[in-house]
């Protein structure tokens, strides 16, 4: 074994087992730099379960623990109970769990911390995936993405996890990306400062799945907020506010044309694609205005 | 020392009132359902302090009291049936995390046939999950079993969660007088909760349940048989203390007029009441029967099984529950390894499913059956004792056969 030589600046340790150019490392970095060490994590089994650690070593100097694929929610929601009947209102109850753990198999107890108004911070790290399984499809993974399980492409777009949460009008929710931290951290503090349930879907590039160049990993976020398959916007009060807006989208193909997951499709299916994107983009703005 | 009313659902919630827990998360089921209930009027009273988290499905509720019981605070939940079942994968986190909650399982048959009413099948599918198993006579034992399941459960050297069961609508929905201690007895007994070798706490932390590789985990299921090991006479002593302080006796198996029985009948549950009761009328028939009562199923009290056996030529175990594609019940096919370097004849009898009584005749059956083949007289016995004589004709489909 190594000695450590100098302690990580951070919550988190100097190396973690996540590939190179991981997105979701970079979250967890940057989320838990604003929320301190007065913080409990909750992490289901999946990419996220690297920073609970192996064996007798953890990536995480804060408590936490590493429950089931579908009760990440409810797990947030036993620990907030325990420290409400403590008397404990400050600490941050964090549950951090991805696409697979989030939108499919946990969106029931979710829906059941959102409709019950517990006080836990909810962020859901969206690699578009179950990643940490060998990169099979979600109800997250987007139009036309290949994976393991959509081999040809996935024939369905998304599910809408800002919007689930937002029709249980919860105090605060918003959307955030790597390429713009400044943006992201500002969130997490309004999340964290947020009496109630509050959450962040972050979109979270991923070299491995989505298979491009690890170096890449904030262009191509940053491609997806151009290109309108990402929109950065929050639900606060009531209230969306978008928070970027591209004057005009950029071509589909800046984003896609990197990434070896829509490396298969033929010019049609990339024009097909690019309507699919437009069309819901443009309707999805006219939503998100109508909800100001 | 005060006398009160109560089904089993209410004396179940009476106990762990009287624990304080501090957060309970419970969702409905039948014959559950009036646990839930109760334990939100109580908090809501103010009598109860404690958080109650009103869960979306069973899986939630115990995965709420795990987590918080981690974090520092006695919690409680209770289920049956397919609840339980649906719990499955969080019993497994409870017990390997050494979280020690108790909860009461009110036994209720498993779909499909649906069915609303009792037997062990939902708790005999999670036997082997890592939890303790107390079965309930009566309505006294539902409460008395839960405050011993408290103070052995958070034993340092056991630290493992138990179920209490109590039969549906048998145990759940029957009114019977009880006698309920001063809080300050219950106090005294049990204590107050302290989270030990595992807890979230932001001034120490620690992370619980990471990946495990194949180089430790053989050795924490390990650490959990020894926690089982260590229950039975942890079990034992905390039943000696709670006799001592509340004057009512409990044994890991109770041997009920069995020391100088012919054959004794193996049972757990509601069922044990009937049981003792045709014993005693036997008796004065002149027919040497006993009959041997299991409150604690896990860990399996195998020694104590033998004590109380050896010597008995003819056994019979009624099970409770179906064994579908096992030789015999779990009970039947437990205590024939406990028995097994003795010489003796173990039959295993099945009823009692899905609400059907065990009848005081239905007992009286198996004992004489049991008398006959002691006596040479009888070889066959009839395993499904209460079934009846059109079983296959039941449903049908005479339609494109």
């Amino acid at each position: 074994m190594y000695d450590v030589q100098h302690n990580s600046r951070g919550l988190v340790s100097h190396g973690v087992s996540a590939c190179a150019g991981c997105g979701m490392e970079l979250i967890m970095r940057n989320v838990l730099e604003v929320l301190g060490e007065d913080t409990i994590i909750l992490i289901p089994p999946g990419c996220s379960a690297l920073f609970s650690g192996f064996g007798n070593e953890t990536a995480l100097k804060i408590p936490g623990f590493q429950g089931n694929l579908e009760n990440t929610a409810a797990c947030a929601a036993g620990v907030r109970a325990a420290l409400n009947a403590k008397g404990n209102k400050h600490t941050t109850v964090l549950a951090f769990a991805g696409d697979g753990g989030t939108v499919d198999i946990g969106i029931q107890s979710l829906s059941g911390v959102l409709e019950r108004r517990d006080k836990v911070l909810y962020i859901c790290y969206d690699n578009e995936a179950y990643m940490n399984t060998g990169i099979q499809a979600s109800s997250s993974t987007p139009y036309f993405a290949g994976t393991t399980t959509t081999p040809s492409g996935k024939k369905t777009g998304r599910k809408d996890l800002m919007q689930i949460a937002i029709a249980h009008d919860i105090p605060y929710a918003a959307t955030a990306s790597i390429n713009n931290l400044n943006d992201l951290k500002k969130k997490v503090q309004k999340a964290k400062d947020t009496d109630g349930p509050s959450l962040l879907h972050i979109h979270t590039p991923c070299p491995t799945g989505w298979r491009y160049e690890p170096a890449k990993t904030i262009e191509i976020a940053r491609a997806a907020v151009q290109t309108g398959c990402w929109i950065l916007y929050e639900y606060e009060a009531g209230k969306v506010t978008i928070n970027y807006r591209q004057k005009e989208l950029k071509p589909i193909e800046e984003y896609i044309g990197f990434q070896g997951r829509f490396g298969n499709l033929s010019k049609e299916q990339k024009k097909e694609i690019q309507d699919y994107v437009t069309k819901q983009y443009n309707k999805y703005i006219i939503k998100l205005e109508a909800m100001n | 020392m005060t006398y009160k009313m109560m089904d089993g659902n209410l004396a179940a919630v009476e106990a762990m009132k009287m624990a304080k827990v501090q957060v309970v998360s419970a969702y409905p089921i039948t014959p559950q359902s009036n646990i839930a209930e109760k334990l939100s009027d109580l908090v809501a009273s103010g009598e109860l302090k404690a958080e109650y988290i009103r869960v979306e499905s069973e899986h939630s509720a115990l995965s709420v009291a795990t987590t918080a019981q981690l974090a520092g605070v006695r919690a409680a939940t209770a289920t049956a049936s397919n609840g339980l079942a649906l719990m499955h994968e969080v019993l497994g986190m409870t017990s390997g995390n050494r979280v020690p909650i108790v909860m009461p399982v009110v036994n209720r048959g498993v779909a499909a046939p649906w069915t609303l009413w009792c037997e062990h099948g939902d708790a005999m599918a999670e036997r082997d999950m890592g939890w303790m198993q107390f079965y309930c006579e009566n309505v006294q034992e539902v409460f008395d079993l839960i405050l011993m399941a408290y103070k052995a459960a958070e034993d340092k050297d056991v630290l493992t969660p138990a179920m209490v069961c109590l039969d549906g609508f048998f145990l759940s929905h029957s009114m019977q007088k009880i006698v309920v201690p001063k809080q300050e007895l219950v106090d005294n007994f049990i204590g107050g909760y302290k989270s030990q070798n595992t807890y979230l706490d932001t001034e120490d932390p620690m992370f619980i349940c990471d990946l495990t590789g194949s180089e430790e985990y053989t050795e924490m299921k390990y650490q959990q048989k020894v926690a089982m090991d260590n229950a039975i006479g942890v079990i034992e002593q905390v039943q000696r203390e709670f006799e001592e302080r509340f004057g009512r006796k409990y044994s890991i198996v109770e041997g009920y007029r069995t020391e100088d029985a012919d054959v004794v009948l193996v049972a757990l549950g509601s069922m044990c009441g009937t049981g003792k009761h045709v014993v005693n009328k036997l008796r004065e028939k002149g027919k040497k029967v006993g009959l041997a009562k299991v409150t604690v199923f896990r860990p399996f009290p195998a020694e104590k099984i033998r004590e109380i056996l050896s010597g008995t030529r003819c056994i019979g175990v009624f099970d409770r529950s179906a064994g579908i594609g096992g030789q015999g019940g779990p009970v039947w096919s437990e205590v024939c390894a406990a028995m097994k370097d003795i010489s003796c004849d173990i039959r295993n009898y099945t009823g009692g499913l899905g609400g059907r009584d065990v009848s005081p005749d239905n007992i009286e059956k198996i004992f004489d059956e049991l008398l006959e083949i002691s006596q040479g007289k009888r070889k066959n016995h009839t395993a499904w004792i209460d079934l009846k004589e059109n079983a296959m004709d039941i449903r049908q489909v005479i339609k494109n056969v």
